[in-house]
C-alpha cells in the first residue's frame, strides 16, 4: 500500500495494462517524451518506446481516427485528448465513429479503446478548458463514460476501461490530479458500472462524481456535525453504465436525494437520474429531488467567479439544509 | 504546381505486363460493378431500395484496378459512395443489393443501409458517411499493421470534396510522420457534390495538388482506365508493404449519376456527361482486350455470368424476409444488447 497522487496513478494504471497486454497502445499529445502537459504520463515512454507511447501532433481527429483504426484491427488503445472541451473538435468520432461502428455493421466491428481526458473545472482555466463534458457523451448510445474520484480508482477503473470490449471516455478530473491516496500494491482491476456508498446516512442520499466526491462528503461532514443532517453520499464513478440498482437502494432509505454536478444546469447527468428516480421511486420519495449545478454559463476564469459558478461545499450544505427543513 | 505533377500514365509500359487472366478479371470486375449499381438504381425506380445511395457509375475502373492490386487481407476504407469497392472486394452482389433493400440477408442485417457497406471477411472495414472520417482512421488500421509487424496495406478511398476536410490534412500528415503503409485513393469525379471542385479549391488538382505539402509525390492517373489504375495501385501497394510508406493518388474519372438519389445533375454542362461517356472504362476496356486477343466469346461470357449473377441476386433478395424486429436493440455494446444501467 502506497500513498499516491491521482496524477501519478494516471501512469501507474497505464503501466499496468501495457505491461500486461503487447497490443495495448498510447497516443496524444505531448504524452511521450514530455509526460504529458499535467505530468500524468510521465515514465511511459522509457518504460514501452516510442512505437507503443506516440506524441501525435495537435490532430485531435487524427488521435481519435488512429485509435479506432487500430482497435477494429486488433490493438487495444488508449488515445489522451488533453482537455476534454477538446472533444468538440474531433466530435465526430465520439458522436459518429466509435458508438456505431458495431451496431451499423450488425456486430462486424468492434471498437476497444479507451479515451482518457483531463475534465472539469476549479483551476481558473477558463470557459473552454474547464468544462465538464460528461453530460456531452453520456446521451450516445454505443459510448460507456468513467470518472473515477480517487486515485485507487484512477487505476482499477482505468484497467477495466482498457479491458472493456466497447469504447470507453474515461473523464479524468484536473482539479483532483494533485490529491493524493492509498493505492494497494499489485493489480487493480475494478469494474465499471459500480457506484459505492462512500459514506453511508440515514437522510439524504448525495450522488456525485469526481471533484464534486470529496465536496460532497466535506458537505456532509458539515451537515452532521453542524444541523444533525445524516447524508448518504454515493460516488457514481461512471455514468455509463450507470449503477442504477445502487442508487434506488439509497433513496428508499433515506427518501431524499441530491445531485451535485458541474454541468450547467440544462440537460446537465443530474436531471436524467433524478428523471429515473421519479419514473421508478416517486413514492419512496418524502420531497422533490434537487439539482446542485453550475448555472447556465459557460466557466469564468476568476477564482472569485469560478467558485461561484461551482458546487461548494457551503452550496451543498446550504442546499441540504434548506430543503430538509422546509 | 501543376507543371511539377507526373502523369502516371506518361510512363512508357511494356508490351504486355497486364496478361489475359488478369485482363479478365479486371474486365469481369467493372462489368458486375457496373451491373449491379445499374441495378440498384432500378431497384429504387421500383421503390425497393429506400433511402439514399450514391453510385459509382463511371467510376468502375478505379474501384476495379485497385481490387485487383491488392492482396487478401489488405485493407479497404470507403466512403458511402461504396458499393463498388466493397464488391471488388469480393462481398456478394446478394449482401450488397439485400443491404440497399434493406433485408435480413444484407452484408449488414438493414442496420447499415448504403451508406455503410462493411464486409470485414473481405477485407472491407466500412464504408464511413460523414466526409473524411475514415481517412485517420485507415492511419490507425495502417499503425496496427506497422506496430504487429504484419504485412497487410491498407487503401483508402474519397472524394475530390474530402480533400477540402481537415480530417484528410490530419491523417496525411500524421501517415507521413509515421510512415504507415497506407495508400490514399481521390476519386476526383470533378464535383464535391453538386459544386464543381475546382470552384471550391484553391489548387487544380485537389489531392495531388497538396502532396508536396505532405512530402509526398503527386500522382495523377487516368480513373478511366482499369489498366492504369492497376500499375499505379501495384507500385503504390508494394510501397507500402515494403516499408516505404504512404502514397496520395489522384484518379481522374466521372460519375454518371448524380451525388446521390435525390440529385438529376442538372448543374453540369452540356456534353460533359457525353464527352465522359466517350471514354466509358467498360468500353475502353472492352475494345483494348479484344485488340489484345481476347477473344468476344469470352467476353460476352464475363458479361452474361454478371447479369446472371445479379438477377439471381436481385431475385433472392426480393424474396429475403426484412430484419427481424429483435435486432432493433442488439449490437450496440459489445454484450451484445443495449442496455446503459442495471
Amino acid at each position: 500500500m502506497a500513498e499516491l497522487t491521482y496524477r501519478d496513478a494516471v501512469a501507474r494504471g497505464i503501466a499496468q495494462e501495457m505491461a500486461r497486454d503487447p497490443d495495448v497502445v498510447f497516443l496524444g499529445e505531448d504524452v511521450a517524451k514530455a509526460g504529458g502537459v499535467f505530468k500524468t504520463t510521465v515514465g511511459l515512454l522509457e518504460q514501452f518506446g516510442p512505437l507503443r507511447v506516440r506524441d501525435t501532433p495537435i490532430s485531435e481527429q487524427a488521435i481519435m481516427g488512429a485509435a479506432m483504426g487500430a482497435a477494429m484491427t486488433g490493438l487495444k488503445p488508449i488515445a489522451e485528448i488533453m482537455f476534454s472541451d477538446f472533444f468538440a473538435v474531433c466530435f465526430d468520432y465520439l458522436a459518429n465513429q466509435f458508438p456505431k461502428s458495431r451496431y451499423m455493421t450488425a456486430g462486424q466491428v468492434k471498437c476497444p479503446l479507451v479515451v482518457r481526458t483531463a475534465n472539469g473545472a476549479s483551476v481558473r482555466f477558463g470557459a473552454q478548458h474547464s468544462q465538464s463534458v460528461e453530460n456531452w457523451v453520456m446521451m450516445i448510445p454505443g459510448l460507456k463514460v468513467v470518472a473515477p474520484s480517487t486515485p485507487r480508482d484512477v487505476v482499477g477503473l482505468l484497467a477495466a476501461s482498457v479491458r472493456d470490449p466497447d469504447p470507453v471516455i474515461f473523464l479524468e478530473h484536473k482539479g483532483l490530479y494533485a490529491s493524493k491516496g492509498e493505492v494497494p500494491d499489485g493489480e487493480i482491476l475494478d469494474s465499471l458500472g459500480t457506484a459505492r456508498i462512500v459514506r453511508p446516512g440515514k437522510n439524504a442520499t448525495i450522488l456525485a462524481l469526481a471533484l464534486m466526491v470529496p465536496r460532497a462528503l466535506a458537505a456532509a461532514e458539515k451537515l452532521q456535525a453542524e444541523h444533525g443532517i445524516d447524508c448518504e453520499v454515493i460516488d457514481l464513478r461512471s455514468l455509463v453504465p450507470l449503477d442504477m440498482q445502487t442508487i434506488l437502494e439509497s433513496v428508499g432509505r433515506t427518501s431524499r436525494v441530491f445531485t451535485v454536478e458541474e454541468n450547467p444546469r440544462l440537460c446537465g447527468w443530474g436531471g436524467e437520474i433524478v428523471s429515473l428516480i421519479v419514473e421508478e421511486a416517486f413514492f419512496k420519495l418524502d420531497g422533490a429531488p434537487v439539482r446542485i449545478t453550475t448555472p447556465h454559463i459557460p466557466l469564468p476564469a476568476a477564482e472569485g467567479l469560478e467558485d461561484l459558478a461551482l458546487p461548494s461545499v457551503g452550496r451543498i450544505v446550504d442546499t441540504v439544509r434548506k430543503a430538509l427543513e422546509a | 504546381m501543376a507543371s511539377q505533377i507526373a502523369h502516371a500514365g506518361a510512363t512508357p509500359v511494356k508490351p504486355d505486363d497486364i496478361g489475359e487472366e488478369l485482363r479478365l478479371r479486371l474486365y469481369r470486375l467493372q462489368v458486375e460493378i457496373r451491373e449491379a449499381e445499374q441495378r440498384a438504381y432500378d431497384l429504387f425506380l421500383q421503390n425497393l431500395v429506400k433511402g439514399t445511395s450514391h453510385l459509382s457509375l463511371g467510376q468502375e475502373a478505379v474501384a476495379a484496378g485497385f481490387a485487383a492490386a491488392m492482396e487478401p487481407g489488405d485493407l479497404t476504407f470507403c466512403t458511402y459512395r461504396g458499393h463498388a469497392h466493397t464488391l471488388a472486394r469480393g462481398a456478394s452482389v446478394e449482401k450488397v443489393l439485400g443491404e440497399l433493400m434493406g433485408r435480413d440477408n444484407g452484408l449488414l442485417r438493414g442496420k447499415g443501409g448504403s451508406m455503410h457497406l462493411t464486409s470485414v471477411e473481405h477485407g472491407v472495414m466500412g464504408s464511413y458517411a460523414i466526409v473524411g472520417a475514415h481517412i485517420p482512421i485507415a492511419c490507425g488500421a495502417a499503425w496496427r499493421a506497422q506496430y504487429k509487424g504484419q504485412k497487410d496495406v491498407t487503401t483508402c478511398f474519397f472524394g475530390d470534396g474530402t480533400t477540402n476536410i481537415g480530417s484528410f490534412h490530419e491523417g496525411l500528415n500524421l501517415a507521413v510522420i509515421w510512415n504507415l503503409p497506407v495508400v490514399f485513393v481521390c476519386e476526383n469525379n470533378l464535383y464535391m457534390e453538386y459544386t464543381p471542385i475546382g470552384d471550391v479549391t484553391a489548387v487544380a488538382h485537389p489531392a495531388a495538388g497538396r502532396a508536396s505539402a505532405y512530402g509526398l509525390r503527386p500522382v495523377i492517373v487516368d480513373g478511366q482506365d482499369a489498366d492504369e489504375v492497376y500499375r499505379v495501385a501495384k507500385a503504390a501497394i508494394e510501397q507500402a508493404r515494403s516499408g516505404g510508406g504512404p502514397s496520395l493518388i489522384e484518379c481522374e474519372t466521372y460519375r454518371y449519376s448524380g451525388h446521390s438519389r435525390a440529385d438529376p445533375a442538372k448543374y453540369r454542362p452540356e456534353g460533359e456527361l457525353d464527352r465522359w461517356r466517350q471514354r466509358d472504362p467498360i468500353k475502353v476496356y472492352r475494345a483494348r482486350a479484344l485488340e489484345a486477343g481476347v477473344s468476344a466469346e469470352a467476353l460476352g461470357a464475363v458479361e452474361r455470368e454478371a447479369k446472371r449473377k445479379v438477377d439471381e441476386a436481385t431475385e433472392k433478395c426480393k424474396a429475403a424476409p426484412p430484419p427481424p424486429v429483435e435486432i432493433l436493440l442488439t449490437d450496440v455494446y459489445a454484450d451484445g444488447g443495449s442496455a446503459w444501467r442495471n
